[in-house]
């Protein structure tokens, strides 16, 4: 096994390194889903993890790093709190990384400010997570990056005068759906109809909600929904229906479209709008760089997506804080105060930490869906924002504010 | 007695056998109350593992919780035989007494949090039990499933109140007795979920050993009979389902208060099958077997996790297949064939 | 045409639809339960398997999308023969805990087996033009899939009936669902026909799985996560009635698809309240012995 591997060459370090006193193995406790309905959002997230390590583990010796991997279960938040309790109690890890959804990391929160272990976020999205740990720093989103920054570019460059809004019927749902409306009504726009989609657990049959939707003649139809296996099911319904045809735009956050997913979708998705920080087809160095490595370590049909950029940058500021600190991991809160600040440019664009939030600054890419020259399905990039903080603390709204 | 009195017209020589019969009864249903020494096993295996994994009793006190959720459901299918598929009803409502009481209503005492709980599963036992009970079998099921999802549903209706599938977070509870600490390593949560679990375990065990328990299992054996005989089955089902589930609740509100936490999927269909499991895994209508298949299923499904996070699963189901084939009563099972093989040949001996 | 009557029509033709898959999937669950009192939850696993069969022929193979889903649905009625055989068969006469138990590992060695072989990522399959697009009717457009699951449907409920109510096999199993003793006792053998109908119900839920792909598209976890919706529908339908399975089937898919679309606030609340509803006034559903 790969972690095994990893276990023994970091014991081997220790022994050979004559300058054992400095050179620390430093273990990273990762919570990610690997079973359940959303095994695949943890996988994303797992070979990114796996990738950086395997080539830049040289990039902080003499220290080294081990992975120790639980599965993260469902999303109760039950399960994640025990295996991340006993990462810290039982195999005494130094940091931890990962954590799908949102309940987990809600629920592991008063763990880590307990025990004063750095807690990184790689995918977790409700936007009031850092508030809960002065130990929490974020590298993935808050559902506010995409929605609010959405809400005005739908009305000004799309042209949506009207919207309507559907969204998987739980937390995520919901504050996608508020922070682009809050976006969208300050910009002049008008929702008209807003929907749940019932549970995040099954898939539904999207179709009769949809036909609503398509009855009440909006502009366009921003939607919602975890991007586990929910997001073929939105396409093919929408395609189904001839919305399009119909002169109902699908827009959304990058969860409608994830890379992993994309080439599955069809014609259905050309045409779709999201709003996000991450695609294979981005432009730029890093990304090249990213994406070429990914496919020579995983073979040419898997495909990263924002999920796993988010996992890339999770590792990667955590083994660039490890240099600043020179491997002095032991005290939780000097190293989280060694990460604010942390900036790089990377394959989603430019990134960097909020010192005083501890959440991720980044570059949020308006994309439209289009058949490439190659025949593949792929993105066009029709907008750009710059350096967007999460707007739900910034204006402290609910329990953003806290 | 009996047998110095001369034999008169009034008591027939058969009374004899029939009195004496009746005390070997009496004497059999006696002994079966007394503590046998095994019965301290488990219970010193709990206390065991507080000394030699003090590094795991987050994982211990989780299991505990389970235990005890098995146990409640072990009164209502293993004792009276109703098989339902909504247990996670009231393990849920328990859940919810203690969060939204803390998060709301500032009811931060954890023990009196408890008796909250039992009384507020118990009276929704109640109030579903009375309704459902009149049904048996597959109808049964879909109807107890049906109540816990749809309060699951008003759960995420009213998500305002209870935060959804998002839950109840950052719930902090008074230190227990106004003492202990929650520590990081689980060690109060631990003793706390134990001395829970060992208080209704005993009263537990007092109810199916009482007149009312063997009236119980007599439903189970044959309802008909029972019936003749003119013994209130409706009402000894509705008790026994309103207990079963006001100790749900205090496992729900156990589970709460050890995780600081709780969301709207404790009321999931997976919660209620994963019970079932666990039990007809240790063994139905033993007690004993709640607490075997709870921890025998969890430490697997923690070790088969540990050993491949993602195909786990493939463990776990291996093992409750191969328990149908070859284990058919149940894990406790083994043992009892192990004890009656070893008392058997102890008696050829003698 | 008015408003309502267009919205009518399209909620019945969806609903129509999602009845389809339904009345496909349960059926064979509602006469195994009903025929042997057999708990299986592993029927889920069934239809999924079916439905990672369709994947690899449509993909890996390139066999059109429709000899697919009949090559599937054979291929795990061969299968499950093989499980019946050697392992439910055991069974029959334990209590339905232990059915429960067995049929939940089942499933769950199912899902990992999947996620190992196509790993955790939703899965979908390429459609032939035909079934591509939607078909005009001028006042509205319908999804032209979801016609011809409706006509799969139907074709199917003809065929089954014909079976059920005209053929000597058909009138074998009623007899057998009615009172196996009785059955037993004139010489008919109840443990074949057991075999003949659990296999044929296991290919109907993998056509069922196959089918499914396009609606909700497929993961590992299919397995169990549609178990509950079958299940409700074998008990509204009543146990081992074809009859019951079509009508649960179609009360549940039109109500359901009504709630999404007028009310979809109350998010899943419809379809368990109907399962109450007619559970309490019908405790053995609608057309299952008392």
């Amino acid at each position: 096994m790969r972690l095994n591997k990893w276990a023994g060459a970091a014991a081997l370090a220790l022994l050979v390194g004559g300058t054992a006193a400095q050179a620390e193995n430093i273990k990273i406790g990762v919570v990610l889903a690997f079973s359940g309905a959303n095994a695949d959002l943890g996988q994303q997230i797992d070979k990114a993890f796996d990738l950086y390590v395997k080539l830049h583990a040289k990039d902080i010796a003499p220290h080294t790093v081990t992975l120790v991997k639980r599965d993260e279960g469902p999303p109760t938040g039950a399960n994640a709190k025990t295996v991340t309790t006993e990462l810290i109690t039982n195999d005494k890890v130094n940091l931890l990384a990962g954590f799908v959804f949102s309940p987990s990391a809600i629920a592991v929160a008063p763990v880590v400010s307990q025990a004063k272990i750095p807690m990184i976020v790689s995918n977790a999205g409700t936007a009031w997570i850092t508030n809960l740990s002065p130990y929490i720093a974020r590298l993935s989103f808050s559902m506010w990056h995409h929605g609010h920054t959405m809400g005005p570019f739908a009305f000004d460059k799309i042209g949506c005068k009207t919207a309507a809004l559907a969204y998987t019927d739980f937390p995520p749902g919901k504050d996608s759906t508020d922070a682009f409306k809050a976006g969208f009504e300050k910009a002049g726009g008008k929702i008209t109809d807003s929907i749940p989609l019932g549970s995040a657990v099954q898939v539904p049959d999207f179709t009769p909600f949809f036909q609503r939707i398509k009855d009440s003649k909006p502009d366009c139809m921003y939607v919602f929904i975890p991007s586990g296996a929910h997001a073929t099911g939105v396409t093919k319904a929408y395609g189904e229906l001839g919305m399009r045809k119909a002169g109902i735009k699908l827009i959304g956050p990058l969860d409608l479209i994830p890379d992993n997913k994309l080439q599955d979708m069809g014609d259905a998705a050309i045409g779709t709008v999201v709003m996000g920080n991450y695609s294979v087809d981005l432009e730029n160095a890093e990304n090249k760089a990213f994406v070429e490595a990914w496919h020579k370590e995983y073979g040419k049909d898997s495909y990263p997506d924002f999920m796993s950029a988010a996992g890339w940058d999770t590792m990667r500021a955590i083994f660039d804080t490890i240099k600043k600190v020179n491997g002095n991991v032991t005290d939780g809160a000097k190293f989280v105060d060694a990460m604010k600040g942390w900036s790089a440019k990377s394959p989603r664009g430019d990134v960097s930490i909020d010192p005083n939030t501890r959440d991720i600054v980044q570059d949020e890419h308006a994309m439209e869906v289009i058949r490439k020259a190659d025949g593949k399905l792929g993105i066009k990039v029709l907008g750009t924002t710059k350096a967007v903080k999460d707007e739900c603390k910034e204006q402290k709204i609910g329990r953003c504010g806290s | 007695m009996a047998v110095n009195n001369p034999p008169t017209a009034v008591t027939p020589p058969r009374d004899t056998a029939a009195i004496a019969l009746r005390e070997r009864a009496a004497e059999y249903l006696v002994r079966r109350h007394r503590f046998r020494w095994p019965e301290a096993l488990p219970w010193i295996a709990c206390i065991a593992v507080f000394f030699l994994f003090p590094d795991r009793l987050t994982f211990g006190s989780q299991v505990l919780v389970m235990v005890l959720f098995a146990l409640s459901l072990d009164l209502i299918l293993g004792y009276a035989g109703i098989v339902t598929l909504g247990h996670a009803a009231f393990f849920g409502l328990g859940a919810y007494t203690v969060g939204l009481g803390a998060a709301k209503l500032g009811w931060t005492e954890p023990v009196s949090g408890l008796f909250a709980a039992f009384f507020v599963a118990s009276l929704g036992g109640f109030l579903s039990g009375y309704f459902l009970l009149r049904y048996r079998g597959l109808t049964l099921l879909m109807l107890t499933l049906a109540t816990a999802i749809m309060l699951q549903e008003a759960g995420n209706l009213r998500s305002d109140l209870t935060g959804g599938y998002d839950g109840v977070p950052g719930l902090v509870f008074d230190p227990l007795l106004g003492r202990f600490e929650y520590d990081l390593y689980g060690h109060t949560n631990y003793i706390y979920a134990l001395v829970v679990l060992a208080v209704v375990f005993f009263f537990v065990r007092r109810i199916v050993y009482s007149p009312f328990g063997q009236a119980l299992t007599g439903i189970r054996e044959n309802v008909r009979r029972m019936h003749a005989i003119g013994s209130p089955v409706h009402w000894r089902l509705v008790t026994v389902y309103t207990i079963a589930a006001g100790i749900a609740g205090i496992a729900g509100a156990l589970f709460t208060q050890t995780n600081a936490y709780v969301t709207l999927t404790v009321f999931e269909f997976e919660n209620s099958a994963k019970v079932m499991v666990m039990l007809i895994l240790g063994g139905t209508g033993r007690l004993y077997g709640a607490f075997l298949g709870a921890a025998v299923y969890m430490i697997m499904e923690d070790y088969f996790s540990k050993l491949s996070p993602t195909f786990w699963q493939f463990g776990i189901g291996l093992l409750l297949v191969l328990a149908v084939l070859f284990a058919r009563r149940g894990v406790l099972g083994v043992f009892e064939q192990v004890g009656d093989y070893f008392a058997k040949k102890k008696g050829t001996k003698s | 045409m008015p408003q309502f009557a267009i919205i009518g029509v399209s909620i019945l033709f969806d609903g129509l639809a999602y009845a389809m898959f339904l009345f496909i999937t349960s059926v064979g669950l509602s006469v195994t339960m009903g025929l042997m009192g057999f708990v299986n939850l592993a029927h889920g696993a069934f239809a999924m398997a079916g439905g990672y069969i369709v994947v690899a022929l449509t993909r890996n193979l390139g066999i059109g999308f429709v000899p697919s889903l009949f090559i599937a649905a054979v291929l795990v009625g061969l299968i499950s023969v093989v499980f019946e055989r050697g392992l439910y068969r055991r069974l029959y006469k334990s209590t339905d805990l232990e059915q429960v138990l067995l049929t939940i590992g089942l499933a769950f060695m199912a899902i990992a087996t999947a996620t190992y072989f196509f790993g955790p990522i939703p899965k979908s399959v390429p459609l032939p033009t035909w079934l591509q697009g939607d078909i005009n009717l001028g006042f509205r457009a319908f999804p032209t899939y979801r016609a011809f699951l409706i006509i799969v449907g139907l074709v199917l409920i003809s065929v089954l009936w014909y079976g059920f109510e005209k053929t000597n096999i058909g009138a074998k199993i009623r007899a057998a669902v009615d009172n196996r003793r009785m059955a037993e006792s004139v010489g008919i053998n109840v443990d074949l026909l057991f075999t003949l109908t659990f296999a044929l119900g296991s290919a109907l839920a993998a056509l069922g799985g196959g089918l499914a792909i396009q609606l909700f598209g497929l993961s590992p976890s299919f397995a169990v996560l549609y178990l509950v919706l079958f299940l409700i529908v074998v008990a509204v339908g009543g146990l081992g009635s074809l009859k019951g399975t079509l009508l649960a089937a179609l009360v549940i898919g039109v109500i359901d698809t009504a709630g999404k679309y007028l009310y979809a606030e109350a998010g899943g609340f419809f379809i368990y309240a109907i399962t109450v509803i007619v559970l309490l006034i019908k405790p053995a559903g609608f057309y299952g012995r008392e």
